[in-house]
């Protein structure tokens, strides 16, 4: 096994690499329709994926976590602040296994 | 007329990511203290990392023993989604935005603060990102060193029901346009639907989270860009261009204005 420190230090990089070439190679703004589509889809796509199922596998019970889930969904629709959306989930899952399941 | 979100407000919205991240980095540090990593090495991995999945895929390999190519290759398979997120915020920051702006927000591109990112209105102030990062990437560190030190302490309901912060932002963040734009509901939905289509079919199994969450993010996002081009200078212009004229620049007025020029 190498150092701890050597492993470190070559995750680190090649994460930063990963993270920060886009940002400094495309410097101007892209003119293509299609890939500006492209860019302004991505954050909803992607941010789906990442939220479903894997709310439902992050807590103790998939129902709690579908609750979370519900809860989130109608305070966001209504318009309440990210903060207030992210701490009611957390309390409804809480609140949920602690007197549900 | 809407202020540009600073510092401050990236900070007040760093706090859920902070909350999630600490639950999630307490597991990552007892992760880290069952395969003999010190404090002070998980605490610097998470500092110089800042990112939950290719961290715990990392303590695989490193208590594998495996080459440190080995280790490259799955941080670069695992965090290649970042690269997408970059790209999109390329776009989101004035052209004009200095290098070392751009060094440090590169630091900042997790899912979450990534999230938060794109999400203000009009261009992204560098500052906004740092204030999350500020509140969040502490926590993140914070959370790996006591899970290493303190191990199970914290009852499992507890951080069960703080890691769901993370999602519930995310939500925060995919519902409200949705309710103004049907068409990016329905790719919610379908993006939605997918992923579980994903997660839950064996056929897909062998392909790790970190690919399946690329693999449809370009499908899907490519998909609706070439079915559904968005035409004009879309969102952030339109905001922009409103700024200007001054005169409707109410909230909601904007907020229409946004999901109406999306589909011209």
């Amino acid at each position: 096994m190498h150092d701890v420190y050597l492993y470190i230090a070559v995750m680190a990089a090649v994460t930063y690499l990963i993270r920060v070439l886009p940002l400094t190679l495309i410097r101007r703004e892209i003119r293509s329709v299609t890939v500006r589509s492209f860019l302004y889809y991505l954050p909803y796509v992607t941010l789906s994926v990442m939220t479903f199922p894997a709310i439902l596998d992050a807590t103790n019970s998939e129902w709690s976590g579908l609750a979370g889930l519900v809860i989130a969904v109608a305070l966001a629709w209504k318009g309440f602040s990210l903060f207030s959306v992210s701490v009611a989930a957390c309390v409804l899952v809480f609140a949920v296994e602690l007197f549900v399941c | 007329m809407e202020q540009t979100r600073g510092f401050l407000d990236g900070m007040r919205d760093g706090i859920p990511i902070a909350l999630g991240y600490f639950a999630v980095s307490f597991t990552l540090g007892i992760a880290c203290r069952n395969i003999g990593m010190s404090a002070a090495q998980a605490t610097v991995m998470s500092l110089t990392n800042l990112t939950s999945a290719g961290e715990f895929a990392a303590l695989g390999i490193m208590a594998a023993g495996s080459s440190l190519w080995e280790m490259a290759l799955s941080q670069l398979v695992i965090n290649l989604r970042y690269m997408l997120m970059s790209c999109s915020l390329s776009q989101k920051m004035a052209p004009d935005t200095p290098l070392f702006h751009r060094l440090l927000v590169g630091y900042g591109v997790t899912d979450e603060i990534f999230g938060i990112s794109v999400n203000v209105p009009g261009r992204l102030d560098p500052r906004y990102t740092y204030g999350a990062v500020c509140v969040a990437a502490p926590s993140w560190a914070l959370g790996t060193c006591l899970g290493v030190v303190l191990g199970n302490v914290l009852p499992m309901r507890l951080v069960a029901a703080l890691s769901v912060a993370l999602y519930g932002m995310f939500i925060a963040i995919i519902v409200p346009p949705a309710r103004r734009d049907r068409l990016l509901g329905l790719l919610i939905l379908l993006s939605m639907a997918a992923s579980w289509l994903f997660a839950r079919l064996p056929i897909f199994e062998s392909i790790s989270g970190g690919m399946k969450v690329i693999i449809l993010t370009v499908l899907i996002s490519g998909a609706a860009a070439v079915l559904f081009p968005v035409h004009g200078e879309a969102a952030k212009a339109a905001k922009t261009a409103k700024d200007a004229e001054g005169a409707k620049s109410v909230k909601d007025g904007k907020d229409a204005a946004e999901a109406e020029d999306t589909h011209a």
